[in-house]
């Protein structure tokens, strides 16, 4: 189990002081100035030794990132965006920061802003985290009250602006140009790449966009050095993450933990424990909705990170973990979540559009066991004809727990199949 | 210059292009249905995915910028079955109503199934259902045939410049429409039907009406405005079903005005179909012996300085040419093709083009709007002058009628006072001009078709070399013509010589009694009351106010039904064809004054059509030349004082300007519906 010590989020569940001054006293804001002058090159140097990989699910190199950024901008103005438009299901991490560790984000947004060459950040916040956005506008408040941002941020004569603002609830708005869209005013739809937002970004101008997490753990990271950073976890995993853990378990939370910490542990030390005991467990999804179950036999041994995780199909996605014990019908689970994709793609692209609401009928159908076994095949097909042909990963997103739950489960459903079936055809005759 | 490898060919392309644009250069054709060459890259309907070496995930073409050393797949098994998937998803929720559909045969969806499509529907959900809009008279919509592929959307926002079109809700619940229900504002909304790939936006006017495949198509050109747009004009037997753009980059690029396009029912109604002779106060049916007889009675023994020719708006330079040697014949002076009363100059030919030429209007940088509405007056010019205004750089200001016209254009001032201190370098637009490196300007007939037009004729001729917008290889100096003949008939010099009378002259001579005899070749848009007096022959194709004032009605063709040359606002020469035959006892309008020419014992020497045209090359070397010539600079219009007031447009109601629109149901239904139905209702209404 991680130290206290080594915890980088100290308040994450608000029991001391959230303000300006408790944050202080937690060690933020120490020597900001310092970290400033030693320069961008030193700052994303750092991130890059440090290996932390983006907290948004997809796992890119944050240092590696920012240092796509143009060093020459051509006189557009940079922007960082902070992607507070924590959305995927079962994630609940980037709300605790925004509730209880705010000043952590304005920190970060300060020192990767000096990093990627901004002069202003903004923070989108998901449209239902009202309260959320009103602690980090404190928190931003209290922070240019006290010289720590705006002109001459810290006293290091560097000038930078922090925004917070609102979504409207979409999901889709949590994808990186979506947002931008959706920030500049307009429908949220993701962009196509080329061009990355690294070159055009918001308004045009080139753009950082990172989540809320990979941002807040940066000024810890340059205040203790990548090398304690990448003392935890594997390599090419290295760091802390928050984990939040749900469903069938007895003590569901969010907790900071050591990278590449093995699934069973993290839920036995953190969660309590599967309820009814681990022989319990059905299936767990390591890593929110969007990736593949798991069943209990991987369960066992895989480890919490991003390349253990993909090793047996899976992801850590936003490391939220949702387990389900046997009274789950993963069948209707997964249902659920195909209606959520169908209901929040933006409707942009041919195969999102009509593959989500095609998939959500055909789990409708297998929920209610009005299905033929040859259609099992049938949505393994379209799944296979959504993924990796839209413009953003909401179409993979929704395709990945399908091909979990068949790939892990079908004996299960060709059973549940048959058994209705001999019902009807008993009711038949 | 980038080099790939597609397919196994290597091919060398220009950088910037994309990969789908590489593709088509080294002659591999990729389905798509949201791009389009002049619409910004959208992507969505991912059919045009290819396969790219070290790339994770298949790329869409259409937005992949070439790179050097790519190496693109576009034939393996992987993407034909990337196609067919995609294509199976745009099927789904596509209703199978092929039978139904105006796109048949024509459709893009279809097309591209029978390449990509399964045999059969994997299908067994309910399909969607997408509620209709109603996007006014001009556009028919079935929703539920839509595929998303936002064209239209794309075009109203990019081309048009009049945001109408947009999609609202999201997922498989995104409808694409006008916000608010309403009818489309833009002259140029047609164009979203040729652009949509499936019969989601299809011609409302032609519904039902016709299959493509049971249509001819004559390659044509439109009189509805001075642009000379290329035309397809599809018939089936003698009626005109429906007219299409054709591409011409250096006209039209592959757009039409929705005049042009769907004023062509107005060719159905109200036609003259055989001659007439006024008898007892009234015009009765004759025979053309009959309307030739009473012509010649009524011109014996007259003097033909008592003899007048005004030739109208859609008048083929054909005909004016017959016309103006048979007035010649006759001994009169008195011919003119301004209708309008515009105070063009048909000396210098520079001085009544629109010299810069429709491209060249992607060169200039300035551009100084005088007395026109260029969105009326000629909206795919108009369209130009916005792609221009897109590509950056570019200063437009207006002088006239306050109007939007689709791009930023700076109200200057109302009339001849702005122009006055533009001129003198005292306005602030005065700096634009100087500053820019290809200005140019536009005057429209507006400005012309005053009292004192000379004079604002050569304000702008003075503005012009005060701002060196004449120079080697550039002339900014631009007419901006509303009427299809009026640059052929200046080109044959028909207007007044020797001293003869313009059209304001002619019709106080019919006042007067000076004027005894008026010859209208298609003239309707003048003032008819003051022909009363005199014995009026109306040569043309409608039942308009010409013929109502006619005392020998002789019924000549539309466009659509003769081979003609019509020269276009640039000075492009260009030819008709003969879609259909005229109805009746109608005839091409050359040969009707060449049969009236030997009845009065004048005969012409034109026997055939190639006559007539070395005739055309006679009196005017450009009609035996290149289509287009780049015309001298020269002087042109007076000094003489102008008065204050604002310059107007010449048009007021864009869908209602000439005898074919105004019998168009089409177009009054267009105008009922934008302007309402101001007149016209009686008690038992509604």
């Amino acid at each position: 189990m991680l130290d206290d010590k080594d915890r980088i989020f100290q308040n994450i569940y608000g029991l001391k002081d959230t303000s300006l001054a408790g944050a202080k006293a937690v060690g933020d804001w120490d020597g900001t100035k310092d970290l400033i002058k030693k320069g961008r090159e030193w700052i994303v140097d750092e991130m890059k030794a440090s290996g932390l990989r983006g907290r948004g699910g997809a796992g890119f190199s944050t240092g590696m990132k920012w240092s796509f950024m143009p060093k020459e901008s051509g006189g557009r103005p940079v922007f960082l965006v902070i992607n507070a438009d924590e959305g995927e299901p079962g994630t609940c991490k980037d709300r605790e920061i925004l509730r209880n560790e705010p000043h952590k984000l304005v920190e970060g947004a300060l020192l990767a802003s000096v990093g990627i060459g901004a002069g202003a950040a903004y923070v989108y916040v998901r449209g239902e985290f009202l309260r959320e956005a009103e602690a980090l506008q404190r928190a931003v408040d209290e922070a240019y009250a006290d010289g720590l941002i705006g002109k001459n941020a810290c006293g290091s004569g560097y000038d930078f602006d922090m925004y917070v603002q609102l979504g409207a609830g979409a999901y889709i708005c949590g994808e990186e140009s979506a947002l931008i869209q959706s920030l500049e005013g307009k429908k949220g739809q993701p962009r196509l790449k080329p061009p990355f937002p690294a070159n055009v970004g918001l308004y045009g101008c080139p753009t950082t966009v990172n989540n809320v997490e990979s941002i807040a753990v940066a000024p810890t990271i340059l205040r203790r050095g990548a090398t304690w950073f990448t003392s935890f976890g594997r390599e090419n995993n290295s760091g802390t993450k928050l984990f939040c853990i749900s469903g069938h378990v007895n003590t569901p939370c969010t907790v900071e933990e050591s990278m590449s910490i093995p699934l069973k542990e993290l839920i036995e030390t953190h969660a309590g424990g599967v309820q009814g005991g681990w022989d319990n467990l059905l299936a767990i999804i390591p890593g929110g909705c969007s990736v593949p179950m798991l069943p209990r036999n991987i369960c066992e041994t895989v480890l919490m990170d991003f390349d253990g995780l993909s090793e047996v199909k899976s992801g850590l996605g936003t490391a939220a973990v949702i387990v389900m014990d046997k009274s789950t019908d993963l069948v209707s689970a997964i249902a659920r979540f195909s209606h959520f994709y169908s209901h929040e793609s933006c409707g942009q692209c041919t195969p999102c559009r009509e593959g989500t609401g095609w998939m959500a009928r055909m789990m409708d159908r297998m929920v209610k066991g009005e299905m033929t076994i040859d259609e099992i095949d049938l949505l393994e097909q379209v799944t296979k004809q959504v993924e990796g042909h839209t413009i953003c990963a909401l179409g993979d997103a929704a395709a990945w727990p399908i091909q979990g739950l068949l790939r892990h489960f079908r004996p299960e459903i060709e059973r549940r199949l048959e058994n209705r079936q001999s019902i009807d055809s008993g009711k038949a005759a | 210059m980038p080099t790939l490898t597609i397919d196994g060919i290597e091919v060398e392309v220009e950088a910037g292009l994309t990969v789908l644009q590489a593709c088509e250069q080294a002659g591999i054709e990729i389905p798509r249905f949201c791009y389009h060459e002049r619409l910004s890259v959208a992507g969505n309907c991912r059919m045009c995915l290819v396969e790219m070496e070290r790339a994770p995930k298949p790329v869409a073409s259409c937005a992949m910028p070439v790179g050097d050393g790519m190496v693109i797949t576009t034939n393996s098994p992987a993407v034909k079955k990337m196609r067919e998937g995609v294509m199976e998803f745009l099927l789904i929720n596509h209703p199978l109503d092929c039978p139904i559909c105006d796109q048949g045969g024509e459709c893009d969806l279809q097309d591209q199934a029978l390449g990509y499509g399964l045999d059969r529907s994997r299908y067994t959900e309910q399909k969607r259902a997408v509620k209709d809009k109603d996007l006014g008279p001009l556009i028919g919509t079935e929703m539920t045939r839509c595929i998303h592929c936002t064209r239209c959307i794309r075009f109203s926002s990019e081309v048009a410049g009049v945001p109408e079109m947009g999609a609202t809700g999201r997922g498989e619940h995104m409808e694409v429409g006008t916000y608010i229900e309403k009818a489309l504002t833009s002259e140029l909304s047609g164009n979203m039907i040729d652009l949509c790939p499936v019969g989601a936006l299809t011609s409302k006017p032609y519904a039902f009406s016709a299959r493509p495949w049971e249509l001819k198509k004559t390659e044509s050109i439109d009189v509805m405005d001075a642009v000379g747009t290329a035309i397809r004009v599809d018939t089936r037997g003698p009626e005109v079903m429906r007219v299409l753009p054709r591409l011409n980059e250096d006209v039209n690029e592959e757009w039409i005005s929705d005049k042009g396009r769907f004023a062509c029912d107005g060719l159905k109604r109200q036609r003259l179909d055989t001659p007439y002779v006024r008898r007892d106060g009234a015009l009765q049916p004759a025979t053309w012996d009959d309307a030739f007889a009473a012509i010649a009675e009524n011109l014996k023994g007259q003097d033909g300085s008592s003899f007048a020719a005004i030739a109208g708006d859609m008048a083929c330079v054909e005909s004016m040419t017959a016309l103006k040697n048979l007035s010649e014949a006759l001994g009169s002076n008195n011919t003119d093709c301004r209708a309008d009363g515009a105070a063009l100059d048909a000396g210098t030919r520079a001085g009544y083009l629109f010299n810069t030429t429709i491209a060249g209007i992607d060169d200039s940088d300035a551009c100084l709007i005088i007395g026109s509405n260029p969105r009326r007056e000629a909206p795919v010019i108009n369209a130009r002058i916005r792609k221009r205004y897109l590509m950056g750089g570019f200063k437009a200001g207006l002088v006239g009628e306050s109007v939007d016209l689709t791009y930023a254009c700076d109200n200057l001032g109302a009339g001849v006072e702005t122009l006055n201190e533009i001129l003198e370098g005292k306005h602030a637009f005065s700096k634009v001009l100087k500053n820019a490196k290809k200005p140019m300007l536009i005057l429209g007939q507006g400005a012309l078709m005053r009292s004192d037009g000379a004079a604002v004729l050569g304000l702008a001729r003075k503005l012009a070399e005060a701002y060196d917008m004449v120079t080697d290889g550039w002339n900014g100096f631009n007419v901006l013509h509303t009427a299809a003949a009026r640059v052929g008939g200046l080109d044959i010099g028909f207007v007044p010589s020797k001293g003869g009378l313009d059209v304001a002259g002619i019709l106080d001579g019919a006042v007067s009694g000076k004027i005894k005899t008026v010859y209208l070749l298609g003239a309707d848009e003048i003032d008819t009351s003051k022909l009363a007096n005199a014995f009026v022959i109306y040569q043309g194709h409608h039942g308009d106010a010409g013929a109502h004032a006619a005392d020998v009605v002789l019924p000549g063709a539309a466009y659509t039904e003769k081979n003609a040359t019509y020269v276009n606002t640039e000075g492009r020469i260009q030819h008709t064809r003969l879609a259909v035959f005229p109805p009746g006892d109608a005839r091409e309008d050359w040969t009707i004054i060449r049969a009236l020419s030997d009845v009065l014992g004048k005969t012409l020497p034109c026997n055939s059509l190639d006559d007539v045209r070395s005739r055309m090359a006679a009196m005017n070397p450009v009609f035996g030349g290149e289509e287009l010539v780049t015309a001298e600079w020269g002087t042109f219009g007076s000094d003489g004082a102008i008065e204050s007031g604002g310059f107007a447009s010449c048009i007021e109601t864009y869908y209602m300007t000439d005898p074919i629109s105004r019998n168009s149901e089409t177009m009054a239904r267009c105008i009922r519906a934008l302007y309402g139905d101001s007149e016209g209702k009686t008690g038992t209404d509604g």
